[in-house]
């Protein structure tokens, strides 16, 4: 084969590669578009007449307020960070400082599997065990204990990979510096993942926020409460959505659909937010 | 994004210059997925599939009367989605199913929206809604539409409350807290419920009548008729509405209601049908069931029906659906005690079947 040849073969191939990877890109973009577009058009009626202020929810009446649900969202997502941020950090610190090269990879392995059970098999578990066998019953603090064992395997694999990419003469260093195994993780590991580790919390948030059948199966389903007690019962955005929509007739199915937006833009912004940190911290960690 | 890709097919495409063997295997991978899913896609031969969605109160009677019917016609296969008589409304005036099956009608405004044209309503069965409870030391117990409005709205908390005691003077009642168990999901059977509070205890009633309502915030929710089973089961001084079968399944006390005619009576299929008499029925087989007139008639009978497109547009799908819903109005009937709802009234199962007549075939 002629070398010029050769050489407009790979120029073809490459243009095609181009081209085929920006379709797909712009692909996504424009279905995300549509989506947004689509569903904001069908939910529009609902967002008026203080949708995101009123804790009423009355189909009959046709009163939909998104409160008590946007509630029970954020404060069942704010339960699973503080229970899962420290186990998830801990196994993390573990695989990575602590561990033995021959329990290491199993547990990295593990990990990951754990992040890809599907969430009805910990919804059901929930119901079964904490919530009636352990008596928690079905409250906000089930659902946030549920959640937290959801999240927990995405944030500890991300800052699993982010601390692994401490340099090791920082490591090193303060390990010769006669620092402990802590003091060196504080010292030389945590400033260095911060960034990522923020990052990795946050995509967990985004993750916790949109469970959907995990939640309504122990979350209670009550309406119009917003309170702190934990152990109340409570209804969370997309519970709602999967418990109400089968039998829904329009006004109350565009409420339902209002808040499926609602928690697109949210859980948007959040995981927005997450990969700038995440990458912000990554091409600090790399020097690129 | 999180997962790393640790494939060994793709990482030796990735590697390789050109296509390598990786490349090859991965090509012939997908031709064969593709070649699967070509056959499977393809219609098979001769048998009809007829799809169906809608109401999960009907799931049951679909299962039996789907069974009884692909045994004696061969070639047909029908698949029956429960999502909820929303979806079943929904998914029939998109045209993504056959025919749909709903315990409430399409609203007016809704009708513009049915793509096939005119269609027609077929009743199926009637089912009865018990009000179970949980109440250690009473056996029977009544109840009026009054105060079963009452007790739902929160209005009475106590179990020896005057009204309750009022409806049974013979009763020990005790002085303890009412936990009210009702729906978490949308349901056919809240709004019939709450259809028929809003016409008996018209004046007491409050929250109306829908597929939810708002419910007072110190109450149980439990999924599907199977869940508030489950609550009144499982909590003392339970009180919630599950229909017949699943509160037969789940062994509950269920009262006896008082109906239109000043009877109590006790949820039952000879009940429902006896609800199902005294019905008025319009000249599209439509009609209310809950409180109806007649003195064994059980007020808290829910109706429910399928619907079907009048011109059908396939002949094999057409005749195969026209012979399914004679089916369910026929021989299906007969095995709906079984199953604890109750048959329609021979006068409207003859109309039904007439009205068969009124689907076109191409």
């Amino acid at each position: 084969m002629q070398l010029s040849e050769l050489h407009g073969h790979k120029q073809y191939a490459d243009r095609a590669f181009r081209g085929l990877a920006l379709g797909a890109a712009g692909l996504v973009l424009l279905v995300l578009g549509l989506i947004a577009v689509k569903m904001t058009q069908r939910a529009w009626p609902a967002f008026g007449l203080g949708f995101f202020t009123s804790t009423q929810w009355s189909a009959p009446d046709g009163l939909f307020g998104a409160l008590p649900f946007l509630w029970g969202t954020l404060y069942t997502a704010a339960i699973a960070l503080v229970l899962a941020v420290p186990v998830s950090l801990g196994v993390a610190l573990f695989i990575t400082q602590v561990a033995p090269p021959w329990l290491k990879k199993p547990m990295v392995y593990l990990l990951d599997l754990l992040a890809v059970v599907p969430s009805v098999v910990f919804g059901l578990w929930g119901v079964l065990v904490l919530s009636q066998h352990f008596g928690l019953g079905r409250s906000f603090l089930t659902a946030g204990v549920i959640l937290a064992i959801m999240i927990i395997p995405i944030i500890a694999s991300l800052a699993r990979e982010v601390i692994e990419t401490t340099p090791v003469a920082d490591k090193e260093a303060a390990l010769a510096l006669g620092a402990t195994r802590w003091e060196m993780i504080r010292a030389s590991v945590l400033p260095h993942s911060k960034g990522g580790i923020v990052g990795a919390v946050m995509l967990g948030l985004g993750r916790a926020m949109g469970e959907t059948i995990a939640a309504a199966l122990v979350i209670g389903s009550a309406l119009g409460q917003i309170t702190l007690n934990a152990f109340a019962p409570g209804n969370s955005m997309p519970a709602v959505i999967a418990n109400e929509w089968g039998e829904a007739r329009e006004p109350h199915r565009a409420a339902l659909i209002a808040l499926a937006v609602t928690l697109f833009v949210i859980t948007i912004a959040v995981n927005l937010i997450a990969t700038t940190i995440v990458q912000h911290s990554m091409k600090r960690s790399h020097g690129t | 994004m999180v997962v790393t890709v640790r494939s060994q097919t793709v990482r030796r495409c990735v590697t390789e210059s050109g296509y390598g063997p990786g490349m090859t295997k991965m090509i012939l991978i997908s031709a064969a997925l593709a070649a699967i899913c070509w056959t499977g896609c393809k219609k098979g031969g001769s048998e009809v599939t007829l799809n169906a969605s809608g109401s999960s109160f009907q799931r049951q009677f679909q299962e039996v009367a789907i069974q009884g019917f692909t045994k004696t016609t061969p070639g047909v296969k029908i698949n029956y989605s429960p999502g909820g008589s929303g979806k079943g409304r929904q998914d029939f005036a998109d045209k993504v199913t056959d025919y749909g099956c709903m315990d409430g009608l399409y609203k007016e405004a809704d009708l513009a929206n049915v793509k096939g044209g005119p269609f027609l309503y077929f009743p199926i069965l009637l089912g009865a809604i018990t009000v179970s409870y949980h109440v250690e030391g009473v056996d029977k117990l009544q109840l009026s539409a009054e105060t079963i409005a009452k007790i739902f709205q929160r209005d009475i908390k106590k179990w020896n409350d005057p009204a309750i005691a009022a409806d049974n003077p013979d009763a020990k009642l005790p002085d303890a807290d009412i936990v009210v168990a009702h729906r978490s999901d949308g349901s056919g059977t809240t709004e019939q419920f709450t259809k028929y509070l809003d016409a008996a205890a018209s004046g007491v009633w409050k929250l109306k009548s829908g597929s939810t309502v708002q419910w007072s915030a110190d109450t149980q929710a439990g999924q599907g008729n199977g869940g508030v089973a489950q609550i009144i089961k499982s909590m003392k001084n339970a009180i919630g509405y599950v229909d017949l079968p699943d509160a037969k399944a789940a062994g509950l006390a269920y009262a006896t209601v008082k109906n239109q005619a000043g009877k109590f009576i006790e949820p039952s299929s000879a009940s429902a049908s006896a609800a199902g008499e005294g019905i008025d029925v319009q000249d599209n087989l439509t009609y209310v069931s809950v409180n109806a007139k007649g003195d064994a008639a059980y007020p808290i009978t829910a109706p429910t029906w399928c619907v079907a497109y009048a011109k059908q547009t396939d002949k094999a799908k057409g005749t195969a659906l026209k012979a399914y819903f004679k089916y369910m109005l026929t021989d299906a009937q007969a095995r709906i005690k079984d199953i604890n709802f109750a048959p329609l009234p021979k006068s409207l199962a003859d109309k039904a079947v007439a009205q068969l007549d009124k689907i076109q075939v191409p």
